[in-house]
């Protein structure tokens, strides 16, 4: 029999397993936050111990911090405290900090792959829901919660059980203006917020394979949102090339031998999946959501569902979604009135993002009563942008582009959405109150989110982008 | 097993014959996610206590103001009262913060009852010794029928969970090590320490 990517992966990192119980993990990177981190650090002090393997923990800040004027101490006092336990905890335990100031500071899901922390055949966790992100690289990544957080500064390892398998293969062209967040948006419609529960999932098949590695990481992203424990991508010459070169990649012979490593990351021919799940590319359109959670998605011509035509599991929670998004069931989605976009977050803050937003809007005002909020992923990804010009562009559009860190993702920091107003987001959760109390939640690609700025209603793309042959504008305007 | 108990922090109500009885507090929704158990503005504590007050924070007080509580939240209802909170299919999706678990314990609750259950959530539950039990959907629908004078029982010794005024009852799964743990208030964190050679083993082995 042969074994999946995540056997793989996982039976190397398997250092011992209990009778009847989970397996000690062990874990190769730990990345941590300030939200997620203290109360462990708490542990560790309570235990009288110290973090195990302190060079295998990167910190940075980026929940609980503001997007603007960084450079100024933090007004608000528990957001200000939480930061400064961060700072404190990390110097203590001799733990690497990017923090506000730092270079590399940023969304701890941005800076691992772009500083070649993110490693093919990897484990990876972080107290945070979307560290799936990692697994574009072929790695095993999944969030935690704090007392495992504790457990892994503690000992370098976690106890698991081993998910079940699953694969999602997406083969075919993408039509034009779909990109990858729109490939993820239809699966979870597909499939539903708790479609992959208890799996690891694989995405495969040709319409991934194409994909760059930024795109990929905006699709691992969203492997959370539908219960996976986590999601991976094999392994090929695009994620070797995006390695090689950054900060923390192996470098002259190391590079070789890891390539040659990282090779064998696949899932073998004949690898037993429990599930697997094929989609075809050309069924996308440009999606958007109308529900409150991001299971719920339609393409963006089509209408919100109605109590009959929705599956019996969902219907309970339709009536009470759409009463908390102001939306009826049964009518178009497309001309909605926006006020806020946020393009953002772990899912679409990368470089790729942004230039995709730059090239559309470029020329372009946004509309008068729209208020458009960019936020890099990075200090890098800010510094990327102004050095290509696409800060330019953005202020000749009217968007603002503000400072690194999760910002209107989570309305925890300062940046919420104000109740009741409509937001088209290119975060991952469509929740109620997730960015902020009240606040209405659309989310959708880049581009999608982009149009919608320029409008100023829910927009089909397709519409603003210049005829080409199919294919062709995915590739333009996506993260090829 | 872990053996050292000094640093165990989890009491155990589970232990002893008869199970654990309490009345519970339904809350008949799909979807749960840790957004609603607790929004991220109230995550800015650095220790794990004082989470409960804000435990589904926007479905208990109306625009955010705590002297306009909603009247037909279960929460805020007196009639429902019990240490078990049963809830809708997939609760716990979304956000890992373990805050959620915390402010569940906080506010009183030891056993959350749903059909299904979110990973991430299930492990951050049981790390604080509250118990997901996860039943059929046509049990979940026969506890949301009964009135809020009922009782269940937790028997995670048999790994059984009942409606006392009925007498119909479900068996529930759990890892025999998570159960021992439970049982006992045995801590993971104890466990793994006490294993530091077969982790150093590897770490030579594999070149780390
Ligand atoms: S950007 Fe949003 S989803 Fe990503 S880590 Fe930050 S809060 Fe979480």
């Amino acid at each position: 029999m042969g074994k999946t990517l995540f056997e793989k992966i996982w039976e190397k990192h398997i250092v011992k397993t209990i009778d009847h119980g989970p397996s000690v993990l062990y874990v190769d990177k730990h990345f941590i936050h300030e939200v997620t981190s203290p109360q462990a650090f708490t542990g560790l002090n309570n235990r009288g111990i110290k973090v195990l393997r302190p060079k295998q923990v990167v910190a940075t800040a980026d929940h609980n911090v503001p997007t603007l004027n960084q450079h100024l101490p933090i007004k608000e006092e528990l957001s200000r405290l939480q930061v400064e336990a961060l700072i404190k905890n990390c110097a203590e335990h001799d733990i690497e900090l990017y923090g506000l100031g730092h270079q590399y500071q940023g969304i701890v899901h941005v800076i691992g792959p772009e500083l070649g922390i993110t490693q093919p055949g990897m484990t990876i966790v972080c107290g945070d829901s979307h560290t799936s992100t990692h697994g574009a690289f072929g790695a095993i990544a999944f969030g935690i919660g704090t007392s495992e957080v504790e457990m892994v500064m503690a000992t370098q390892c976690l106890l698991q059980s081993k998910p079940k398998m699953m694969r999602i293969n997406v083969d075919g062209v993408l039509n034009k203006g779909v990109v990858s967040k729109d490939i993820v948006l239809y699966i979870l419609s597909k499939i539903t917020a708790s479609g992959a529960t208890g799996y690891a999932v694989e995405f495969a098949g040709s319409a991934i394979r194409s994909l760059s590695m930024e795109a990929r990481m905006t699709i691992c992203n969203m492997s959370i949102e539908m219960g996976g424990r986590c999601g991976l991508i094999a392994p090929d010459e695009t994620t070797f090339d995006y390695i090689k070169g950054r900060e923390f990649a192996p470098k002259a012979n190391e590079w070789e031998k890891k390539k040659t490593e990282w090779s064998t990351l696949f899932s073998d021919g004949n690898a037993k999946f429990d599930n697997e799940i094929f989609i075809n590319a050309e069924e996308i359109e440009p999606m958007i959501t109308y529900g409150t959670n991001p299971g719920m998605g339609i393409g963006i011509t089509k209408n919100i569902p109605t109590t009959k035509t929705i599956n019996d599991n969902d219907r309970s929670g339709l009536s009470k979604s759409l009463a908390y998004m102001g939306l009826e069931q049964g009518h178009a989605i497309k001309g909605q009135k926006i006020d806020y976009v946020f393009i953002g977050s772990c899912t679409n803050s990368r470089i790729e993002d942004l230039r995709m937003v730059a090239s559309f809007v470029k020329g372009k005002k946004k509309a008068a009563d729209v208020e458009v909020w960019i936020v890099p992923g990075s200090k890098l990804v800010e510094a990327q942008a102004i050095a290509e010009g696409i800060d330019k562009v953005f202020e000749e559009a009217g968007f603002m582009l503000r400072q690194p860190g999760c910002s209107a993702c989570l309305g925890m920091n300062e940046d919420k959405i104000p109740a009741g107003k409509y937001c088209i987001s290119t975060s991952n959760r469509n929740f109620e109150g997730r960015q902020g109390a009240g606040a209405r939640t659309l989310l959708a690609s880049p581009l999608t989110a982009a149009a919608a700025a320029i409008t100023g209603v829910v927009t089909d793309v397709r519409e603003m982008l210049p005829p080409t042959p199919k294919g062709e504008l995915a590739t333009t305007f996506t993260e090829a | 097993m872990a053996t050292n108990k000094e640093n165990t922090k989890l009491s155990s109500p589970f232990r002893g014959t008869g199970g654990f009885k309490s009345r519970f507090v339904p809350i008949n929704n799909e979807n749960i996610d840790t957004d609603q158990i607790i929004p991220a503005r109230f995550l800015k504590g650095t220790t794990k206590d004082g989470f409960g007050k804000n435990l589904f924070r926007d479905w208990r007080y109306d625009n955010d103001d705590e002297s306009k509580t909603i009247a037909h939240f279960p929460l805020n209802m007196s009639q429902f009262d019990g240490e078990i909170l049963v809830a809708g299919k997939n609760f716990g999706c979304g956000s890992s913060r373990e805050h959620a678990a915390w402010a569940i314990l906080d506010a009183g609750f030891r056993v959350v009852v749903s059909s299904f259950f979110a990973d991430i959530f299930k492990n951050n539950a049981l790390n604080n010794g509250v118990l997901p039990v996860q039943v059929s959907d046509a049990f979940l629908q026969r506890i949301f029928l009964q009135d809020n004078n009922t009782e269940l029982t937790v028997d995670l010794e048999n790994q059984s969970i009942t409606i006392n005024s009925t007498g119909e009852q479900e068996s529930f799964e759990i890892s025999s090590y998570k159960k021992t743990c439970l049982l006992n208030g045995y801590d993971d964190i104890d466990y793994l320490l006490s294993i530091r050679p077969d982790i150093e083993k590897y770490e030579t082995e594999k070149n780390y």
